[in-house]
């Protein structure tokens, strides 16, 4: 058959017989909270191009705060339909799976983002400029900095209110991220809510350059390690011939049932599976922000606007470890004794590497960012359990964590000089003599990021290295310890400084935030204590959403 | 009725609760108040008494369950109380004298300004001993052992302005520790040997355990008893804690706190009848403190301090019978009710003669003070000749029974116990009658020169006038009627218990008793220990008695000498355990900083500059990070092929 004849037969076949192509089968429902979050989105967008520049803040406020509540009353919906447990399935033609830990996640980056909302729209703490109130993003970000057109645009009082559809796509993708069941949904979900943090990154109002700079080097790592996972798809496809995570682990365990002579061929090629599989970890532990791919990490966190930082630091931390846990559980469980003994390594030089490099941080964005990537080792300790209860403590952690990093990353913003935030330690030495309340609430944080007993970071960290230590992974845990006190150090030397060093003349003041700031550092104060306390039912809740779809 | 047990530790407690956190509203009244709570425990135990009298001696036992307090898997720790013939005996003494010495406390403590609290701290020392003695299992009692440690604590501190006073409370409360660390071991071993320490199954099933195991725990009872009951070789804060003022050394330190240690010894009885070698090292405590205490009181010429070592010379003789077994117990609680009375009376009548002395409590400044406080002296004289053991006086009745059952114990043992029982008999007999012959009879020794040294600061003497020459009175009534109630027990309450031996028939069924038999007669007994009584009383009087008193000591001999700095027990324990102790401390500080700091230290630094170096891997170039991101990849796959090939 000529070359021609081929393309001819093609065209004519599906010319043809167009009804022979099975419509796809959406349930909508199972996918609720994603549409409706991208639905908003997308009602964001047509807001921006449609409303008039001064009543597009209330707008996308309200648009976001009633998509994202909505999505996650779909979410308890779901769960309370038993979708987490007996009724969990694949959905959209193998796509996405609506099961226990994709709704518990699900869940947590929706509340993680509604408090992260609240954050994006404060519009007090800086002094208006031209009478008219302003946030923490550029008037007109594409408007060179210090340029003439930025004055007039800060002139004429305009504001990015694209900052919320952005956030509302980014969810959309980081919703589908730990739920995708196959490996390109994977991927378009990675893009899906990488594109708009990036251009997230760049939107910060005092610190242009470094807002810039850091979008740009977050792109390009991006890009870089997005290609490594692309590539990666690419191999594990040719090894198994199908994208789908069912397809793949039955070809890994060797359960095929029909054996085409193509598959046959690859089957055997282990290196495919096993370079394939490294570089798809590859992709998610930059996500997750591990040892050695953890770079961007420092540089991006101090750059971006500080609410874009807790958000990012949060949610894409949640949605990460989720497609991890969901890759390594589900795709990889035949291949566990070749990729635990890697994934050891990368815990311990996370843990260590984040904890040690912290100590001589000078920056409190800078220390929070390293202190994630020594958390980011934490929680992976408990992913190597590879048992339920590994599962489930990661679940918990990540709740956990989430909310004490957007409320310290919102304390962060209430501290401020005559250039913005003050993010140097030294400007924060004496704050606790000068404003008890807020230097009493971030000692609270930092409490709980160091683990303390009686804070979400202890129970958090309690049933990590738990779960780590009974799945034989003791002495992981060890040095899960080691780096815990290690941490302990750079958290509680903050403290010290803020509650016992005499404070600077020339320090910085603590704005005096609207409700909705207030209400962001209130909520993580009240989770991070709530599930310190008591942290059984939430534990209770994390376990029974341990079970993967398959 | 169960149910007012609890209220007879609620009512003290509330008192303490009200008085300490009442604040000054209530200085006016507070101590009404305090006293008026203790009369009422007093009412509820008399109640509960009059109770269990009518009902059959078997039946008698009540219990009370409060509420579970630590129930953690096997280990179940309940607050519950049970109120037997003996934890009623105590409840009556413990809240009958208590009263007492509450109302005479009024009096005292009139003029001193922190009146209010010393009344909240005696009232909790009531609520925390009835808890002791109330408790139906190891670890409640030692909840209410630790309570009379801190009230005892606080009431010996109480006058803190003294640098003495503070630092005799805090000596009280070091040594006490060591017992305490007695106690915790043994809940701690009956808890490993039985699996609960309820006194009911630990002791129904005390000789199921091994003699081994039994005798370890009865030592570290006997050390726990020895520190609360001031026993060789943790004597050394009893007679220190006679700075807290006097009702406290009546009521803790002479009558109830310090007999603890024979309440925990016969309460634990079945455990040491199961392990003999804990037996005889009880018995040696007893003998050795018993000696001991009554030479340390013959040199004392401060009045308190001579009769501290008197108690701990008479707790010594309780704790020897309570060390003998069936034959014993029932006598060693009996010499402790007995001495309970005649005990707090002495020292109701020191604090009775120091009132009137402006505070004075050397012996040798006194003199004559008959014909000055009729009262006291009778009181005085009344609790005197029960201790010597006057026959038909208290003392008489129960420490005779507790000589003729050291003799009972038989063999040598029972001969050398026997004869340190009437040796220190015959040194009672001396040193209470040179306390009575240098207070009460002879020339008058105050007032005649100036004195040179100046009398103690306490705010009462102040108020009075503290450099004026004393002007000795009788007490006010709030002190002589309970100094009187007392006399009355001292003289009739031995004879009571003895018709009849009502006593030991109303104690038989907790304690259990058996008939030693005694190699000598019980006649002879008494009459040794009448000879020895006459010698003592004697040769006292030759000393003191015929011949005038000097206003400062004698040099005296080298026993004398040593028997006044409480025969070098504080230079023993300097040069045993407190010079040791200090080259241990200074060694450990020298290895915390050295090594220790140390380690610490440099691995601080080590961190830190491995911190700095890693640092400069970030660089702030995208490049180089990308790098990076390269060879991590590149390390991922290595490693992971890796793993496959091995």
């Amino acid at each position: 058959m000529s070359h021609a004849a081929t393309v001819h037969m093609l065209w004519t076949t599906a010319s043809v017989s167009p009804d022979k192509i099975p419509s796809p089968d959406i349930e909508y429902g199972q996918l609720a909270p994603t549409l409706i979050v991208l639905g908003a989105a997308i009602v964001g967008v047509l807001i921006e191009a449609l409303l008039p520049r001064r009543h597009r803040y209330a707008a996308q406020l309200f648009v976001s705060v009633v998509a994202l509540a909505a999505a996650f009353a779909a979410v308890l919906g779901l769960a309370a339909g038993d979708y987490g447990t007996t009724k969990a399935r694949i959905a959209a033609m193998g796509a996405i799976a609506v099961d226990g830990p994709a709704l518990f996640l699900e869940g947590t980056i929706l509340l993680v983002a509604l408090v992260a909302v609240f954050t994006f729209a404060e519009r007090r703490l800086d002094p208006a400029a031209h009478g008219n109130r302003v946030d923490s993003f550029a008037a007109q970000p594409a408007a060179v900095p210090g340029g003439e057109a930025e004055q007039a645009a800060v002139k004429a009082g305009f504001t990015t209110t694209e900052v919320f559809p952005l956030v509302l796509f980014a969810v959309g993708g980081m919703l589908v991220f730990p739920a995708a069941n196959d490996l390109l949904t994977l991927f378009v979900a990675l893009e899906v809510f990488s594109l708009p943090l990036y251009v997230l990154c760049a939107l910060a109002r005092r610190h242009r350059m470094l807002s810039q700079e850091a979008a740009v080097k977050y792109f390009l790592l991006g890009a870089f390690s997005s290609a490594f996972l692309l590539f990666g798809i690419a191999l594990l496809y040719g090894y198994a011939g199908t994208v789908t995570y069912a397809g793949i682990a039955d070809v890994v365990d060797g359960q095929v049932g029909d054996i085409t002579p193509a598959l046959a061929g690859t089957m055997g090629n282990d290196a495919l599976l096993l370079i394939g599989g490294a570089m798809v970890l590859m992709g998610l532990l930059f996500k997750i922000g591990a040892v050695p791919f953890h770079m961007w990490t420092p540089d991006v966190y101090q750059g971006a606007p500080t609410p874009v930082t807790g958000f990012m630091a949060a949610a894409t931390k949640v949605a990460a470890f989720g497609a991890l846990l969901r890759l390594l559980y589900v795709v990889l469980p035949g291949l566990r004794w070749d990729w635990r003994p890697v994934m050891w390594g990368v815990a311990i030089v996370t843990m260590l590497g984040g904890a040690i490099v912290a100590v001589t941080q000078t920056d409190v964005k800078r220390l929070l960012a390293y202190s994630s990537i020594a958390h980011a080792g934490f929680i992976l300790a408990g992913v190597i359990a590879t048992t339920p209860d590994g599962i489930s403590s990661v679940l918990f952690y990540l709740a956990a964590y989430s909310f004490v990093t957007l409320g310290a990353f919102s304390v962060v913003t209430l501290v401020r000089d005559a250039g913005g935030e003050a993010t140097h330690l030294s400007k924060w030495a004496g704050l606790g003599r000068r404003s008890p309340l807020v230097a009493a609430v971030f000692a609270v944080f930092l409490l709980a990021f160091a683990g303390i007993p009686l804070t979400s970071g202890f129970a958090g960290k309690f049933a990590v290295f738990k779960a780590a230590a009974d799945g034989g992974a003791g002495a992981l845990v060890v040095i899960g310890v080691i780096s815990s006190a290690i941490a302990a150090f750079f958290y509680i030397r903050v403290i010290v400084l803020m509650f016992f060093s005499e404070p600077r003349t020339e320090g910085p003041s603590v704005a005096v935030p609207s409700p909705l700031t207030s209400a962001a550092i209130a909520i993580g104060v009240v989770v991070t204590i709530v599930l310190g306390v008591a942290p059984q039912y939430f534990l209770d809740l994390a376990g029974q959403a341990g079970v993967f779809v398959r | 009725m169960e149910n007012l047990i609890g209220l007879l530790v609620a009512a003290p407690l509330l008192g303490a609760a009200l008085l300490l956190c009442g604040g000054r509203r209530l200085d006016g009244k507070g101590h009404l108040l305090g006293t008026a709570l203790a009369v009422a425990s007093f009412v509820i135990g008399a109640v509960l008494f009059a109770d269990m009298l009518g009902r059959d001696e078997h039946d008698r036992a009540l219990h009370s369950h409060l509420f579970s307090w630590i129930p953690v898997g096997g280990f179940r720790a309940d607050v519950a109380f049970q109120l037997d013939q003996l934890s009623m005996t105590f409840v009556l003494l413990i809240t009958g004298v208590g009263s007492l010495i509450h109302i005479y406390s009024i009096g005292y403590m009139e003029h001193d300004e922190r009146r209010r609290r010393f009344f909240g701290y005696l009232n909790l020392f009531l609520a925390a001993m009835l808890l002791l003695v109330l408790a139906d299992n190891y670890l409640l009692l030692y909840v209410g052992w630790e309570g009379v440690g801190l009230a005892s604590y606080l009431l010996i501190g109480f006058w803190q302005h003294k640098p003495s006073a503070a630092t005799a409370a805090k000596k009280a409360f070091i040594v006490n520790r060591v017992g305490d660390v007695g106690l915790s071991i043994a809940i701690m071993l009956m808890f490993t040997t039985f699996g609960t320490f309820a006194f009911a199954p630990v002791l129904s099933h005390a000789t199921d355990a091994s003699e081994g195991k039994l005798t370890a725990i009865g030592l570290m009872l006997l050390l726990a008893a020895c520190g609360k009951s001031a026993q060789v070789p943790l004597q050394s804060w009893l007679g220190d804690a006679m700075e807290g003022p006097t009702p406290v050394s009546a009521l803790i330190h002479a009558a109830t706190m310090v007999t603890a240690g024979v309440y925990l010894i016969t309460r634990s009885g079945a455990i040491f009848n199961a392990a003999p070698d804990a037996q005889t090292a009880v018995v040696t405590v007893g003998a050795v403190t018993l000696l001991f205490g009554a030479i340390v009181g013959c040199a004392k010429d401060d009045i308190k301090k001579a009769l501290a070592g008197s108690t701990m010379s008479q707790i010594g003789y309780m704790i020897l019978a309570a060390g003998l077994g069936p034959i014993g117990y029932v006598f060693a609680i009996m010499h402790l009710v007995t001495h309970g009375f005649f005990k707090a009376g002495l020292f109701l009548g020191a604090g009775s003669v120091m009132h009137a002395m402006n505070d004075e409590v050397d012996m040798r400044k006194y003199g004559g003070l008959r014909k000055y406080m009729p009262v006291t002296f009778v009181t005085f004289g009344l609790g005197y000749l029960a201790i010597i053991g006057f026959p038909g006086l208290s003392g008489f009745w129960s420490k005779d029974k507790i000589i003729e059952a050291a003799f009972a114990k038989g063999g040598t043992e029972g001969w050398i116990l026997g004869g340190v029982a009437l040796l220190g008999a015959a040194i009672t007999a001396y040193y209470m009658t040179r306390v009575m012959l240098l207070t009460f009879f002879g020339e008058k020794r105050w007032g005649t020169t100036p004195s040179p040294e100046e009398p103690s600061a306490e705010p009462a003497a102040e108020t009075a006038g503290a450099h004026a020459e004393p002007h000795p009175h009788e007490s006010p009534k709030s002190m002589t009627i309970p100094m009187i109630v007392l006399a009355f027990g001292s003289v009739f309450a031995g004879g009571l218990f003895s018709l009849n031996d009502a006593f030991l028939k109303w104690l038989e069924p907790v304690t259990s008793h058996s008939h030693g038999d005694s190699p000598i007669g019980a006649a002879t007994v008494t009459a040794g220990t009448m000879v020895v009584l006459l010698v003592g009383v004697g040769l006292a009087w030759a000393q003191y008695g015929r011949r005038p008193v000097p206003r400062t000591a004698p040099r005296g001999s080298l026993l004398t000498r040593a028997a006044r700095r409480d025969l070098l027990q504080d230079d023993f324990n300097h040069v045993v355990l407190v010079k040791p102790g200090q080259y241990l401390t200074r060694g450990l500080v020298y290895v915390d900083h050295k090594l220790v700091d140390g380690v610490v230290n440099g691995t601080a630094a080590s961190v830190g500059g491995l911190s700095g170096r890693l640092r400069k891997l970030q660089n702030g170039y995208a490049r180089s990070y990308a790098v990076g991101m390269f060879a991590g990849t590149a390390a991922l796959i290595a490693a992971t092929l890796l793993m496959r090939a091995v």
